[in-house]
């Protein structure tokens, strides 16, 4: 049957939020931690800014047998608790009157039927197909079943709409669960349907770093193997695991952070320029980057021991509650890793990640190669440094480059200067939280900041052997550092000579 | 909250420039985590007397603030300048993090500096970043001094005595420079709101169909309905003709590609704050769309020829009338053409 092209919106001009078709959005895991923490707060301050589409609507799916009103009354609180607004009583009330729950078991036919039946109703009332959002907001072993049931039940279809199902992380463990999961997930539904989500893609720096690359003339003739000497990323926290041990202690720091935020940041660091932002232009670039790195020989894993952080004796990984006292789970990781193309041949990049370091911090350092020819040795410039520019995501969002200037005085004497950019400077508006734009974008089908499949496949055949390697070696072989320090003496073994680690 | 201030009687702006400058200095050796914020300067032109409440207005705006605010107030009579300058940091730095400053210059002068008001205002800008002007209360001499300073005025065509000037002035200053129209950001929702109405499939048609927009506003923002059915207008290719005004409404009629459009703008009394109040739109085949301010955003009803009917709230907080003047300061840092055309038609439509 032929159709026919319909013609664009002509009042969308001039809008600053162009109109999303009517949504469902379907939270399956609405009782939990994130949903409690994040989605629910970044639903609702999408509501406050009249930035939901025009028709809304919230269907919890969870085990608690609760009835609606208790589901809204938590809801309320985690909203009131959780988010970085004041509520507005008018609109959290009716944003809370048009949430449903759904309890029951993920493998449970009966829940589907049960929320094909609600999610009709919302579509006969207001006599327009809904756009289905599925946020798969569990752990993630119900994430094949959940997308399994949804085929059974038709619901990964809806004529005149599209349905979409997001996919929270950890994307597998391993790359043969990635890979088969893939393989499950897309045995019903279609790639263009399926947004694998990584909240780090949501922040406003990591999306600016694109900005910063390809908005800026100055940065592209020094972007390569002639001028960069080399790059570190990382990411550091200062806390400990808190009351994660559970997840934690399966996960450690390579799954948690490396496997994917980190080799995210790599990739927008890396990446050719796209011939357009679209989605699949800006992923097909990211996987390039991803294709041309080899799995790292050169690593280090370590585990925190007992120390000082804030001021006050924290206890050794192996002693936070929950975790084994033999525990073998890495809570800090380090990668020297190469990207095999013309652009960055032979130029190191490390990544180092931890739990229990001196501070937060996470940062892309680039630095320069040194001036060929230090004519300013002779007068005692022992401060001329390479230049470094460093792109912070947080908790200051901004680039500092670092340039040598001249020391006041009758000597001609160098030292490093920074020159500092804060984003807060510079705009007059505070960056959304990442689950509100990565929400609104899940919404309008826009997929460009969520990991495509092949991009997770190629992030696991990067770190899998590393697991393979470190899974295979006695525990003895794990190192330690003091809580609260710079991570352990044994990263320095990765960098090659000339190089050393920034301090945290 | 930190900072410093420095005020000087019968000053000259050489000495508030050097003033900023120092108080910037000190600030900065006090703590190095102090970071001034370059992203616009407003420069505003107030009545001395109402000097108080255009602060505090400034001061409610929130994350909008401008990076350095230059307010000029005008006392009659006056021929010296006094000036206070203040740089404010909200927050003291937490360790490894930085604390935005914001500086403030209070110039007290008289009429007779208006004229030439841009030599008194252009040391004290900050360079190479967007500048601001607002004059709410008038003084349309020292906008035009200022206008080559500026790149964008701040204007709401509310507060001038009728439509057909508010749109003359308008239209004159957007010669010169980006105009921010308050009147029109207040619309902005409803704009979003009949754009996103209309943009499913099944209704995008309907578009092509409409024959009736009725506009109810408060009773002083008659140039808020002219915008709205100019923006309308514009992107529908309607060609409206002037409206007459009929038992207290403005009634008149636009040209659309298939049909007639008859357009009522009517003034809503119960409304106490500017903009508008309601909206129904009417399509040849027999759809209705309403959208009327609520409770927790705006109440909408949709109903269709054979009488399906369909109720529902388009979920948003009010923004008040601070929240829009923020929206302003941020608009200058954005452009929106649709704004001009719709100024163009609504002009077309003045009694």
């Amino acid at each position: 049957m032929a159709t026919v092209e319909q013609q664009p919106n002509p009042l969308i001009e001039g809008l600053e939020r162009f109109p999303v078709h009517p949504t469902t959005l379907v939270i399956f895991g609405g009782t939990g931690d994130l949903a409690h923490r994040k989605l629910l707060p970044a639903v609702y301050n999408l509501a406050h800014e009249g930035a939901l589409p025009e028709r809304f609507n919230l269907i919890a799916v969870s085990r608690s047998d609760i009835p609606h009103d208790d589901y809204r009354q938590m809801a309320r609180e985690s909203i009131v608790k959780h988010s970085r607004r004041k509520p507005d009583e008018q609109v959290l009330d009716k944003l809370l009157a048009r949430v449903r729950y759904v309890p029951g078991t993920f493998d449970d036919d009966s829940i589907y039927e049960r929320l094909d039946g609600e999610l009709r109703e919302f579509d006969e009332e207001a006599g327009i197909p809904f756009n289905r959002v599925f946020y798969l907001s569990t752990a993630p072993e119900f994430f094949p079943v959940i997308v399994g049931k949804l085929g059974e039940h038709g619901l990964d279809q809806h004529e005149g709409s599209e349905v979409r199902v997001v996919i929270e992380k950890p994307f597998g463990t391993r790359r043969h669960e990635a890979l088969e999961l893939n393989r499950q997930v897309l045995s019903v539904l279609d790639e263009s349907q399926v947004f694998r989500i990584d909240h780090y893609l949501g922040k406003e720096t990591v999306q600016n770093m694109l900005a910063f690359r390809f908005a800026n003339g100055m940065f592209e003739p020094i972007w390569n193997r002639n001028y960069i000497d080399y790059v570190q990323i990382t990411a550091a926290e200062d806390l400990g695991i808190g009351t994660r041990a559970g997840y934690y202690d399966k996960s450690g720091a390579l799954r948690d952070l490396v496997q994917n935020h980190m080799l995210q940041l790599l990739t927008l660091l890396c990446m050719e320029p796209p011939v357009t932002f679209s989605a699949d232009d800006v992923r097909d670039e990211k996987v390039k980057v991803l294709h041309a790195i080899k799995p790292p020989e050169a690593t280090v894993r370590a585990q925190y021991a007992a120390g000082m952080a804030e001021g006050k004796m924290v206890p050794a990984y192996r002693e936070e509650e929950g975790v084994p006292d033999d525990s073998p789970t890495e809570t800090y990781a380090a990668l020297r890793l190469e990207v095999d193309n013309w652009r960055w041949e032979g130029v190191p990049i490390y990544l180092r990640t931890g739990k229990r370091l001196a501070r937060k911090v996470t940062e892309i350092a680039v630095t320069l190669k040194p001036v060929p020819h230090l004519a300013f040795e002779a007068e005692g410039s022992i401060g001329v440094k390479p230049n470094v520019l460093v792109m912070a995501v947080q908790p200051n969002e901004g680039v500092t480059i670092s340039l040598g200037a001249k020391i006041p005085g009758t000597r001609m004497r160098i030292r490093p200067v920074n020159m500092e950019f804060l984003y807060g400077t510079a705009f007059l508006s505070q960056s959304p939280e990442a689950y509100e734009r990565l929400l609104m974008d899940a919404m309008r089908g826009d997929a460009t900041l969520f990991t495509r499949d092949d991009e997770v496949a190629e992030q696991w055949r990067i770190i899998d052997p590393i697991l393979e390697r470190w899974g295979s070696e006695k525990d003895g072989a794990l190192p330690t550092y003091l809580a609260g320090s710079g991570g352990p003496v044994e990263a320095a073994q990765l960098l090659l000579d000339g190089h050393a680690w920034r301090t945290i | 909250m930190a900072g410093g201030v420095w005020s000087e009687r019968d000053t000259t702006p050489s000495a508030v420039e050097e003033a900023l400058r120092q108080l910037i200095t000190e600030q900065c050796a006090r703590h190095d985590a102090y970071a001034p914020s370059r992203v616009l300067n407003l420069v505003v032109v107030v009545d001395r007397e109402w000097r108080g409440e255009i602060m505090n207005r400034l001061d409610r705006v929130g994350r909008y603030h401008p990076s350095r605010t230059i307010l000029c107030a005008v006392e009659h009579g006056r021929t010296t300048i006094d000036a206070t300058v203040a740089i404010t940091a909200v927050d003291d730095p937490k360790p490894g993090e930085l604390a935005l400053t914001r500086e403030r210059v209070v110039l007290d002068l008289g009429p007779r500096h208006l004229e030439r008001l841009d030599t008194i205002v252009d040391p004290l800008v900050v360079t190479d970043i967007a500048t601001v002007v607002w004059s709410p209360h008038g003084h349309p001499e020292a906008v035009d001094a200022l206008l080559h300073l500026a790149q964008v005025v701040l204007v709401d065509s509310v507060n001038e005595p009728d439509s057909a000037a508010a749109i003359a002035r308008a239209r004159e200053l957007a010669g010169e420079a980006y105009v921010v129209d308050l009147a029109w950001l207040r619309s902005t929702p409803w704009r979003e709101r009949v754009a996103a109405t209309f943009d499913p499939a099944a209704w995008r048609d309907e578009l092509g169909r409409i024959d009736s927009v009725t506009v109810r506003h408060q009773s002083q923002s008659t140039i808020a309905g002219l915008l709205f059915c100019g923006w309308l207008a514009s992107r529908l290719g309607w060609q409206p003709g002037s409206l007459v005004a009929a038992n207290g409404s403005l009634r008149g009629q636009a040209h659309g590609r298939r049909q007639d459009v008859k357009i009522e703008l009517v003034p809503d009394a119960t409304m106490s704050v500017p903009g508008l109040a309601g909206i129904e739109i009417g399509t040849a085949s027999g759809m209705r769309i309403s959208l009327y301010r609520g409770p927790g955003g705006l109440s909408a009803r949709r109903s269709d020829r054979k009488g399906r009917e369909s109720t529902w709230t388009v979920l948003g907080a009010s923004r008040g009338e601070a929240g829009i003047l923020g929206e302003g300061i941020r608009q200058a840092l954005l452009r929106d053409p649709a704004y001009r055309r719709a100024l163009d038609q609504a002009e077309a439509m003045v009694p």
